[in-house]
């Protein structure tokens, strides 16, 4: 069906002639993508192999399309340029809409315990944001 | 005694005739044993006893962690698979698929029999070539270095430093959508000449090896008496700083997709 190449790796002359690609041997990244995402699916009677290589794939996944090739391909601005996202904006406009509340609160009611500050608000964190790590971290010293 | 079970490698198109053992002659599998075929009707299995004290659940669940046995059991499956696609029409299994014995697999050729001869029928004369288009990075201004970060201040960075930083996405943005473009392009062309196509993700740099951009990463079916001329488009499609790597001719990988089987799937078998 194949003629022409030899199934070994690293012999990737082709019988076709013509073309200038670089034509590379399969590297493990192509045979993995193929071998482990594609191709026929069927459980075999090895059941749990199934389940296993979802997680493989997932995992294969993540470094496919990893944070470094996210960061390479510049898709990670949203992460650090608050010009190009707004995100930064959100965070702080969400600070300052909860310092709002927490004052609203500290005026009122007592309770508080909702309240989570994000983490960013220096003065948040010393009251405004019991979080269940910390809590039970007093409780523990307790 | 050592438990055995029974590796399902690819199901192929048995020979109008005469046996299917030319199919697997010469090859070792997974665990170095030698390949083999089970056959049904017009369907052969290509398959290999392998030991369970590997291949069992347990084992294989950790052997599936170690990227060095990984590696190694994805290298022979491919091999066998490479090897028979080239005197069969061949539809790969996905790797580690274990049956209890021969006889298991052979009850999958009969009740899957219909599903799996409209797949080979699809791919029968058929190549699936690999083609991944790199952009060279440096080709895009250096990115704006990054100070240290003020984050919580927000706003208070300076705006000259933003002005620089946006020059730099820019620039960079910029030439990432004229490599874009240009994957476009290369994806048109080559479409023509397939039969299907399908896109992969693009690999992490430490898959591929290479430190530069991939905006293309898709697999082409081509009939078998088009290879030629795909290659030759293929080669045809490179630009100044843009690079086309063909792969292949690989086993139809990409198209022989029949997802029976999966954790929810109500499959006959």
């Amino acid at each position: 069906m194949m003629p022409g190449r030899p199934p070994q790796q690293g012999s990737i002359v082709s019988s076709y002639g013509g073309g200038r690609a670089d034509r590379q041997p399969a590297n493990l990244g192509d045979i993995l993508e193929r071998v482990l995402d594609k191709g026929i699916v069927i459980a075999g009677d090895i059941r749990v192999n199934l389940l296993d290589i979802e997680l493989l794939t997932i995992k294969l996944r993540l470094l496919i399309v990893s944070v470094e090739t996210a960061k390479e391909l510049g898709i990670d601005w949203w992460e650090h340029d608050p010009w190009l996202s707004g995100r930064q904006r959100e965070l702080e406009e969400e600070n300052r809409r909860l310092r709002t509340r927490l004052e609203a609160l500290e005026e009122g009611e007592p309770s508080r315990r909702e309240l989570r500050a994000p983490r960013q608000e220096p003065e948040g964190e010393q009251e405004g944001e019991p979080a269940p790590g910390r809590r039970a971290d007093r409780r523990d010293r307790d | 005694m050592t438990e055995t079970g029974t590796y399902l490698y690819a199901i192929a198109k048995g020979p109008g005739e005469g046996s299917a053992e030319g199919l697997t002659e010469g090859l070792t599998g997974v665990a170095g044993e030698p390949v083999r075929t089970v056959t049904h009707e017009g369907l052969v299995g290509v398959v290999g006893t392998v030991p369970l004290a590997e291949f069992g659940e347990e084992t294989l669940r950790r052997n599936l962690e170690d990227l060095g046995w990984l590696e190694a059991a994805a290298r022979a499956h491919h091999r066998v698979v490479d090897a028979v696609a080239r005197r069969a029409t061949t539809a790969p299994v996905r790797l580690v698929t274990v049956y209890r014995g021969d006889a298991q697999v052979h009850d999958l050729l009969e009740r899957g029999g219909a599903a799996f001869a409209e797949t080979l029928d699809m791919v029968t004369g058929r190549q699936e070539w690999g083609v991944k288009v790199y952009a060279d990075p440096q080709a895009a201004a250096a990115p704006a270095r990054s100070r240290p970060a003020t984050t919580a201040a927000g706003g208070r960075s300076g705006a000259a430093y933003l002005e620089r930083r946006r020059t730099g996405l820019r620039t960079r943005e910029e030439a990432w959508r004229r490599a874009a473009a240009h994957a476009e392009h290369v994806d048109r062309t080559l479409s023509a000449l397939a039969v299907a196509r399908r896109m992969h993700r693009p690999q992490d740099p430490q898959l591929s090896g290479r430190s530069e951009w991939m905006v293309l990463n898709a697999a082409y079916l081509v009939d078998e008496e088009r290879g030629g001329e795909f290659a030759a488009a293929a080669g045809a499609l490179t630009a100044p700083r843009i690079e086309v790597e063909l792969t292949g001719p690989w086993a139809p990988y990409s198209f022989t997709a029949v997802e029976s089987g999966g954790p929810d799937a109500e499959g006959p078998w």
